[in-house]
């Protein structure tokens, strides 16, 4: 990893790929990579709790799923990041997001993207998770509105769907 | 009508706005960036009862980037309620935009607006205030003492006891007397069931976004289950024209009553017009579990009489609600804590109920789906299976025996409304005795009880199966009203406005699924536009169970009636009598045969003949409440060496009428059933000496996810309610009220001990245990 250093107004310049374009951006050092995704305009990583508990801001960075809202944003630098925006659009959703909506599992759907970003770093690992496996990869991505019946279920669908591929 | 005549109600439909909110769109209320626009925080009083003797902003204004800093010196001084309620509203008036005086640690101190949230951050912290500390009260049973006042300014308004810390009251409301009460009871049950502090939950914190339009009217966007009676509050406590405010609800991030309250959207639109800027003020987490509201921690007494053969002689329910610093809600919940439980069972001679609302110096609760009915029906449904055990009578049995039938009425229902008088009315569908049995059958029951009876002889972990009854209302009758516009456009789809506000529920999606419905067209014709007080024609909003059953009711009346229109222009069309004529999958068909597509019929409206636009509107209130009915199952696991309750399986059967889709009345189900276990295992607020709540974050505040739940099945009992909008009758609010006392029956079952204080933490398992050794 280079060496960050501030400019004159004391921001750090750091470039990063963000859903596959090269972003070339300057952070302050306080900022947090939640804080830096939703500015650029990525709307779609919420802020829930930004302590780390609820997992709403759930994004991939190079491979991993991370909570954004604990990284400072200048941990982006060189990274490769993937957000819900990243996955799929309405025209061309990617399975994860079709079985969230087919299966019910989207009722104010604020938590929904983290969980869906959980979900996919689950099924790149483990293409036929069992349901406890579902259970520990979504244990950090709360829910009020659903009790979790119908997550588990469109994760069930999302893994069959994807493995027909 | 049966479910299968339905072509768009009763069908697992997509709802409408999921795939786009799982695509990640900017959909929610701080998804939007506005040029110019400001931050604003309230600097929140770290006292429960202080006086502000003297404040100085001096040295906040000069910090880089604040625009203002107001207090109460600023700020009109207009006593209102924040309880997002009709009007007039059943809550006290005592509450203040800012006031001198505080009322619990968290309450507002003064507001501050700057170019970034570090600025007025900073301004907070060098605003310098000379407090004068009073003595405070956290236990509404020494509040009543009236010792120390938390409402002693002259002018609020109608608080019933200021003196004695009561914001609300209900004296003893004699229902029934047929006889010197508990002279036939051959048993007599009192107990005393406690709730603490729960907070909502909901995953969006409290946000709201002012701004002026070219006009320099207020624009509020605002995550709010209620935008027209936040247009009305916030002109009432700023003092404008309504007129002058617009109100938009975004998508909003849950809400389960903490947004039925205005909470942001005044002071924000008070920063707004002081600075003629744009302002967002967003609530963090911590402020969520502090500042916004919770649900009113109860102590409930129930006092029942019991025969041998199972007759219920008398009932007696006294509540006490702990309402924190401000009486929101007060006095409706606590009614609904005897309204929504009393007439589930029959009782023979005498039926009382009682209560009050009682201020302390600690956070404000408000509405919570189940709104008194979950307190209330933790004590209700616990005594059920005490009462049966003392008659020795098979608790299933009991209930069956004395749930309200088809055709019957209770006296609850007129003498209970929400802060009134309630309505006369008879039940009109109910389908418990199915979901009784069919719950049993799911969970195996008999089965079950015979093989755990065996097992928990030996073992360390035993088992146990409890169950619950309950109900809860549709809508409040002859309060609750709605109303719908809907137009039809060219190419045969429509455009439906309607005030009704979905807080994540899908109720977009059902309304748009009746109206489809009524106009024999698919549900992707329909394009929804909700919640927006310039377009949207009004609605009281979220709350009270009301959106299927009121709003519903609204929705088909309009669709009726364009349904009407369009037949009669397409009478003119094909020259056949109305009466010949149906909609059918966008045409209106003939009995001869002939037939005029909706699109053709739209174009003739607009362009060729008699120009005029097919549109109407309608509102409906309901004239009665039918409460929806479920049975609720618990099989759980207790380790008697570590007190940790597990819960293996839960059904949970209701009978919401017909569920208009079925796919989101499980949801609802699925839920509250999971926000209930919460509560019974692990929500609760840690509070400090001086009031401070020490588990303000979701660490430490537990609310269950995917690891902790395991088995949940809700089921829908298919019932027909002739009140409601295709058979329709509530179902939000009714599931939370199950999992509190059907686990507390299921851990009687398993070990013997009877809990009366949630949650069922390992701690209190252990103790019980212990003293019941």
């Amino acid at each position: 990893m280079k060496k960050l250093l501030k400019n004159k107004e004391g921001l750090i310049e750091i470039g990063f790929r963000l859903n596959g374009t090269e972003i070339k951006t300057s952070v302050k050092p306080n900022e947090t990579l939640l804080e830096l995704i939703r500015r650029l305009g990525y709307k779609g990583t919420k802020k829930g709790c930004d302590t780390g508990d609820c997992g709403s801001c759930t994004i991939i960075i190079d491979g991993i799923a991370k909570v954004s809202c604990l990284l400072p944003a200048f941990y982006a630098e060189g990274k490769e990041i993937i957000t819900i925006e990243g996955l799929g659009d309405v025209s061309n959703p990617h399975p994860i997001q079709k079985a969230y909506a087919d299966s019910g599992a989207v009722q104010c759907g604020f938590c929904i993207p983290g969980m869906i970003m959980t979900t996919k770093f689950l099924l790149d690992r483990k293409p036929k998770p069992s349901d406890s496996d579902i259970k520990h990869a979504l244990d950090g991505n709360l829910c009020r509105c659903t009790g979790y019946v119908k997550q588990i279920e469109a994760v069930k669908i999302a893994a069959s769907k994807i493995n027909k591929k | 009508m049966s479910e299968n005549n339905f072509k768009v109600v009763n069908k697992r439909l997509e709802k409408i706005d999921s795939l786009s909110l799982a695509c990640g769109k900017p959909m929610f209320c701080d998804d939007i960036d506005i040029k110019n626009m400001l931050y604003g925080k309230i600097m929140f009083s770290p006292y429960p009862h202080a006086i502000i003797k003297n404040i100085d902003v001096s040295k906040a204004l000069k910090v880089k980037g604040v625009k203002a800093v107001v207090t109460y010196k600023d700020v009109p001084r207009i006593p209102h309620t924040t309880a997002g309620q009709g009007y007039p509203e059943p809550s006290s008036y005592d509450t203040y935009m800012l006031d001198k005086k505080v009322r619990y640690v968290g309450d507002r101190v003064c507001a501050v607006a700057a170019e970034t949230l570090e600025a007025c951050e900073e301004a907070i912290s060098k605003i310098e205030i000379d407090w004068e500390v009073l003595e405070a009260v956290f236990d509404p049973f020494k509040a009543m003492e009236g010792k120390i006042i938390i409402h002693d300014e002259d002018d609020s308004k109608n608080i019933p006891d200021a003196k004695h810390n009561i914001a609300a009251k209900v004296p003893d409301l004699v229902m029934l007397k047929n006889s010197e009460p508990f002279s036939e009871a051959e048993y007599v049950v009192e107990n005393t069931y406690e709730i603490p502090y729960l907070q909502h939950c909901a995953i969006e914190p409290h946000t709201t976004i002012t701004y002026l339009d070219d006009y320099d009217r207020l624009i509020i966007r605002s995550s709010t289950q209620v935008p027209f009676h936040v247009r009305r509050i916030v002109a009432q406590t700023l003092n404008i024209p309504l007129k002058k405010i617009r109100v938009i609800k975004p998508r909003i991030g849950g809400g389960f009553g903490s947004k039925q309250e205005i909470l942001l959207e005044d002071i924000c639109s008070f920063l707004t017009l002081k600075t003629k800027r744009p302002v967002k003020i967003e609530y963090t987490r911590k402020d969520v579990f502090v500042s916004s509201r919770t649900r009113h921690p109860a102590v409930t007494k129930l006092k029942t009489g019991v025969k041998k053969d199972g007759t219920i002689t008398d009932m007696e329910l006294d509540v006490t609600l702990n309402t924190g610093a401000y009486g929101s809600h007060a006095l409706t919940v606590l009614m609904c804590s005897g309204s929504h439980t009393l007439p589930m069972y029959k009782v023979k001679n005498n039926l009382k109920f009682s209560g009050r609302s009682v201020y302390t110096n600690l956070p404000v609760a408000g509405a919570y789906r189940g709104y008194g009915a979950t307190q209330a029906f933790f004590a209700l449904e616990s005594q059920m299976d005490i009462m049966a055990e003392k008659i020795g009578m098979d608790p299933v049995e009991f209930r069956k025996r004395n749930y309200i039938k088809l055709g019957e009425s209770s006296p609850v229902f007129k003498a209970m409304g929400e802060g009134r008088e309630g309505v006369d009315q008879s039940i009109t569908s109910i389908g418990l005795m199915e979901a009784i049995d069919r719950g049993l059958k799911e969970i195996k029951w008999y089965e079950k009880k015979e093989r755990y009876y065996r097992l928990n002889q030996k073992s360390e972990v035993k088992y146990g199966l409890g169950m619950a009854c309950m109900m809860q209302g549709s809508g409040i009758a002859e309060i609750d009203m709605a109303s719908a516009t809907i137009k039809m456009n060219e190419d045969g789809s429509f455009n439906l406005l309607i005030g009704a506000t979905d807080l994540g529920t899908g109720s977009d999606t059902i309304l748009a699924q009746i109206a489809a419905e009524t106009l024999g067209v698919e549900l992707n014709d329909i394009i929804v536009y909700s919640s927006d007080t310039d377009i949207t024609p009004f609605d009281v909003g979220a709350y009270a169970s009301s959106t299927t059953f009121v709003s519903g009711g609204a929705v088909k009346k309009a669709a009726g009636y364009v349904r009407d229109m369009i037949i009669e222009d397409a009478s003119k069309i094909l020259k056949e009598p109305k009466e010949n004529l149906k909609v059918e999958s966008k045409y209106v068909v003939s009995k001869t045969g002939k037939k005029v597509s909706f699109k053709e019929i739209a174009n003739t409206a607009f362009y060729y003949h008699d120009q005029h636009q097919i549109i109407a509107s309608a509102s409906h209130y309901g004239r009665t409440s039918p409460p929806p009915f479920a049975a609720h199952f618990a099989e759980v696991s207790v380790n008697t060496r570590t007190g940790v309750v597990d819960i293996i399986n839960y059904v949970a059967c209701v009978d919401c009428g017909t569920a208009i889709n079925p796919t989101l009345a499980e949801g609802q189900n699925d839920g509250a059933v999971v926000n209930g276990i919460g509560h019974t295992l692990s929500e609760s607020f840690e509070i400090s000496q001086n009031g401070t709540v020490l588990n303000a974050n979701f660490r430490r505040y537990k609310i269950l996810s995917t690891k902790d739940i395991s088995e949940i099945k809700s089921i829908i009992i298919p019932t027909y309610e002739p009140e409601g909008p295709y058979g329709a009758k509530s179902v939000s609010e009714i599931g939370i009220n199950g999992p509190l006392p059907a686990i507390a029956n299921a851990i009687y079952d398993a070990v013997k001990i009877r809990l009366f204080k949630a949650p069922f933490t390992p701690d209190k398992v252990l103790k019980a245990l212990k003293d019941s050794k």
